[in-house]
């Protein structure tokens, strides 16, 4: 049994991580602090939780050490305070944007500003298995994830790997998003009178985690476009991609089959039938998984690939747990094993 | 029996009691295929009626 402590555990992704974390049978969660709630019970913040940890928030100057520390703070402090964390525990998960990017320049172009911590920068591996599992298994410095950045690495993934994309071609990825990734804090644009029913393009270009994308793959000419929509937890990627001459159908499904059978929370949803036949993140729910479909026009060359998420997990908390395994060399998918709800 | 979908390539395996003629199901991509031989182990696409999504 390890332990484990969250640092900022009152937002959403923090309350996602305790969620998960608390059930796991090789953590033992001993702290969780918040500014704001120190002193309060967890459940009180997470209601989730009522009976099911008697956790009280604490002060983060009284964090002790632990083996595994989780930051969940917001984007930009950790980076000015590394030093401090990395003395608390032999591993680190942040789960900010704060070390996603490897790249100073990268990170300077994309956030307006240089990185606080840039020697630290090429410490940490970007926490997406699917990507980085054998990294991941042998460093003690995890990034999170963006959530969007996730969902358009991962529709990306089958084609990338097998080598099938256009480069030549531009490549657009147009996602949907639900209000849980803006964060717990609510603004303006959150106000349920402003954001229920809404459909709203926020994003045309230059969205921070398309950093990510570029990073993960080295694709020159891409663009994401993301877009709220009525839905609390879920983001849809909907990329639009060229293929090299001469792939067909079955060249996508073979590398469509290779991409889940290496990858225990990928699943492929292509269905002829039914109500389910495309990815959607509905019924990824508190889940871990993450849906690939796709669909192809031989006759220009394009393929629309699909790839749906619950960006609480995939996109964050899940993903960062799922890297905590390999990093611990437990069984990757331990503590992940929700498959999700139907209906919803 | 082994054989391949016409539609996804995906590997299947053809029970001893499958019979020409018979209608089956992709376990990947839900396509339906047609048996029309037995020896060699042959499949077509069978025609899918089309269902309204409710879009």
């Amino acid at each position: 049994m390890i332990t484990a402590a969250i640092v900022g555990g009152s937002g959403y992704t923090g309350g996602e991580l305790l969620r998960l974390l608390i059930d796991h049978p090789e953590v033992d969660v001993t702290q969780v602090t918040s500014h704001r709630y120190a002193g309060n019970y967890v459940y009180q913040v997470h209601p989730n939780l009522r009976r099911r940890t008697e956790l009280k928030f604490t002060p983060v100057e009284e964090l002790q050490k632990t083996d595994v520390l989780f930051l969940a703070l917001p984007h930009g402090k950790t980076q000015k305070q590394i030093e401090t964390w990395v003395e608390k525990a032999d591993y680190i998960i942040d789960l900010s944007s704060d070390f996603r990017l490897r790249d100073a320049d990268l990170y300077a172009h994309w956030y307006g500003h240089d990185h606080e911590g840039p020697e630290w920068m090429q410490k940490f591996v970007y926490g997406l298995p699917e990507l980085y599992r054998s990294e991941i298994s042998k460093t003690n410095y995890i990034s999170g994830v963006g959530c969007n950045a996730t969902a358009a690495n991962l529709a990306l993934l089958p084609l990338v790997q097998a080598d099938l994309i256009d480069v030549s071609r531009s490549i657009v990825i147009e996602i949907k998003v639900g209000s849980s990734e803006s964060g717990a804090s609510g603004n303006a644009g959150s106000h349920h009178a402003e954001r229920s029913n809404v459909v709203r393009t926020f994003s045309a270009f230059g969205h921070r985690h398309t950093a990510e994308v570029i990073q993960a793959y080295g694709l020159k000419d891409i663009t994401l476009t993301l877009s709220s929509v009525d839905l609390v937890r879920g983001a849809l990627a909907t990329a639009h991609v060229s293929v090299k001459p001469g792939v067909t159908q079955k060249d996508l499904w073979k590398a469509y089959r290779q991409a889940v059978a290496d990858n225990p929370f990928l699943r492929i949803v292509k269905e002829r039938r039914g109500i389910y036949r495309v990815p959607e993140p509905k019924i990824l729910a508190g889940s871990n998984y993450a849906d690939l479909g796709f669909e192809f026009n031989p006759d220009t060359g394009r393929v629309v690939a699909i790839c749906a998420i619950d960006n609480l997990m995939k996109g964050a908390s899940g993903s960062a747990v799922q890297s905590m395994n390999l990093m611990l060399g437990f069984d990757e998918t331990l503590g992940l094993e929700f498959p999700g709800l139907h209906p919803i | 029996m082994n054989t391949n979908c016409q539609e996804c390539d995906a590997g299947i395996t053809l029970e001893s009691s499958t019979e020409v003629n018979e209608i089956l199901v992709c376990p990947d991509c839900g396509v339906e295929l047609e048996v029309t031989s037995l020896n060699p182990p042959a499949l077509e696409l069978a025609p899918m009626e089309e269902e309204d999504w409710g879009e």
